[in-house]
C-alpha cells in the first residue's frame, strides 16, 4: 500500500516517534509511574493521527479511482483497518521500546502493560482509520482529523488509561471487565466502519 | 410535524412545570435547600438535549436510506438545536453548582478544576464537542450530496461512539451528582413523590419545546432550499 511505495512517509513517523520521545527526554528525566503513563498515551495519540491519516489523505484522486475499480469497498476499509492495525502496533512497540530506553521505566508488570500498549495501539488505529476515510472527503484538511477524533477518544484513552495504571501498581490487579469493554469497543468500530464505509466511498 | 396537538401539550406541560416546580413543597435538605427545584429545569435541558440528538441521528440515518437532501437539513437543524440546550444546560447547572458545589467566594467548597473532573460534565462536554465537529465538517464540504452523505457518516459514528461515553466514564470517576456514590450531602437519591409529578412532565415538555423549535428552523430551511429540493 502507501507505505511500500512512498517509503519516505513510513521513515518519516519513525523519526517523528523518536524525535518526540527525544524531546520528552530533554525536558523531563525519569517522570513518576502516572505522568509516564499520561505522556505515553499522548505521544500514541499523536503518532496514530500521524501514521494513519496518511492512508487516506495522502492517496490521489486517480489511485482512488483505481482501488475503486478493482475492489469492493468492504474489502477495501477491511484492508486499510488490517494494514493500520499492524502498522501502529509496530509503532505502538517502538515507542514502547523508546520510552523505556530514555524516560526510565516505572512499569511494574512489563509483559502485561506491553499487551495493554498492543491492544490500546490497535483501538486508536481503528478508530482513526475510519476518521481518517472522513477527513478525507473534507477538503484533505488535516486539523479536521484532531477536531473530529479527539472526542470520539476520549472514553478509550481513559479506559486505557485506568487499565494501564494497575500495571504501575503491584498492588492493583488489572480488570478483565474493562479490557473485554476495550475489546468490544473495537469490534463496534469495526462493525460501523464496514457498514458506513460504501457511502463514503461513492463519489 | 405540521399536527398542532403536542404543541398545545407542549405549552400545557411547561407551564405546569413553571408554576407547580415553583410552588411545590421540596424537601428541604442541607446545603441544597430550595435550590433543588431547579431540577424541573436544568435536568429538562438535558433531556431536551438528549431527544434532539436522538432525532438528528435518525434523520442521519434516514438519509443515508433514501439520499433525500430534506432529512439532511432535518438532521443538521436537530444538532444545532441540541447544542442550544446543550449549552443552556451548562448555564443552569453552573448556577446550580455555584450554591451547593464551587462558589469561588465561599472557601469551604472545592477549586472548579476538581469539580469539572465530573463525569456528567465531561460526557456533555464529550458531546458538545462531536456536535461542534459535526458543524464544521458540514461548512467544510461545498459540494452538497457530498456534505450530507459525509456528515451524515460522522453522525452515525459519532453517535455510536457517545454512548460508550456516557456508558464508561461514570464508572472512572467519581461523581457530585446524585445517584451514584458521592457526597452524601447531595445524595438525594430519593426525589420525593411530589417533585416526581412535576419531573417527569417538565422533561417531557422541555423536549417537545426543542423538537417544536427544530421543526420550526427545519421548515425555514426547507423553504430557503425549495429551488435545490424542486430540482
Amino acid at each position: 500500500m502507501l507505505e511500500v511505495r512512498q517509503q519516505y512517509s513510513f521513515y518519516g513517523i519513525l523519526l517523528y516517534i523518536a524525535a518526540t520521545v527525544f524531546v520528552l527526554f530533554l525536558v523531563i528525566d525519569e517522570p513518576e509511574g502516572n505522568i509516564w503513563n499520561g505522556l505515553f498515551w499522548v505521544i500514541q495519540l499523536f503518532i496514530c493521527i500521524n501514521a494513519v491519516a496518511k492512508s487516506f489523505l495522502q492517496e490521489s484522486r486517480g489511485r482512488m479511482l483505481y482501488f475503486y475499480s478493482i475492489s469492493s469497498p468492504v474489502h477495501f476499509v477491511l484492508a486499510k483497518l488490517l494494514f493500520n492495525s499492524v502498522l501502529m502496533l509496530l509503532m505502538s512497540l517502538i515507542s514502547l521500546l523508546l520510552f523505556f530506553a530514555l524516560l526510565g521505566n516505572p512499569v511494574q508488570k512489563i509483559s502485561a502493560f506491553t499487551g495493554l500498549v498492543l491492544l490500546g495501539g490497535w483501538s486508536l488505529s481503528m478508530v482513526f482509520t475510519f476518521l481518517a476515510a472522513i477527513a478525507a472527503k473534507a477538503q484533505q484538511n488535516a486539523a479536521i482529523m484532531a477536531i473530529l477524533g479527539f472526542p470520539i477518544i476520549v472514553p478509550q484513552l481513559m479506559l486505557l488509561m485506568k487499565i494501564t495504571n494497575a500495571a504501575f501498581n503491584p498492588d492493583l490487579t488489572i480488570l478483565w471487565n474493562d479490557i473485554a469493554l476495550l475489546v468490544a469497543l473495537d469490534i463496534l468500530v469495526a462493525l460501523l466502519s464496514v457498514i458506513l464505509f460504501p457511502f463514503l466511498w461513492r463519489d | 410535524m405540521y399536527k398542532t396537538w403536542w404543541k398545545f401539550l407542549c405549552i400545557i406541560l411547561l407551564v405546569y412545570a413553571l408554576v407547580a416546580g415553583l410552588l411545590i413543597k421540596v424537601p428541604n435538605l442541607p446545603i441544597l435547600g430550595e435550590t433543588s427545584r431547579n431540577l424541573f429545569y436544568h435536568v429538562g435541558m438535558w433531556s431536551a438535549m438528549m431527544v434532539l440528538f436522538i432525532c438528528s441521528l435518525v434523520h442521519s440515518i434516514r438519509y443515508l436510506r433514501t439520499m433525500n437532501l430534506k432529512y439532511d437539513i432535518a438532521a443538521k437543524n436537530y444538532a444545532t438545536v441540541g447544542i442550544f440546550f446543550g449549552l443552556l444546560g451548562y448555564a443552569t447547572g453552573a448556577i446550580w453548582a455555584s450554591y451547593t458545589w464551587a462558589d469561588p467566594n465561599n472557601p469551604a467548597f472545592q477549586s472548579f478544576s476538581a469539580v469539572a473532573r465530573e463525569p456528567k460534565l465531561i460526557g456533555t462536554a464529550v458531546a458538545l464537542l462531536i456536535y461542534f465537529a459535526y458543524l464544521i465538517l458540514r461548512d467544510s464540504i461545498n459540494d452538497l450530496d457530498k456534505r450530507a452523505r459525509v456528515s451524515a457518516v460522522y453522525n452515525i459514528f459519532a453517535f455510536a461512539m457517545l454512548f460508550p461515553t456516557i456508558f464508561i466514564i461514570p464508572r472512572l470517576l467519581p461523581s457530585l451528582h446524585p445517584g451514584q456514590e458521592g457526597n452524601p450531602a447531595l445524595n438525594f437519591k430519593d426525589v420525593s413523590p411530589q417533585m416526581r409529578m412535576v419531573e417527569y412532565p417538565a422533561f417531557i415538555g422541555w423536549a417537545l419545546l426543542g423538537v417544536w423549535i427544530a421543526t420550526l428552523k427545519i421548515r425555514i430551511n426547507l423553504l430557503k432550499e425549495k429551488s435545490l429540493l424542486k430540482k
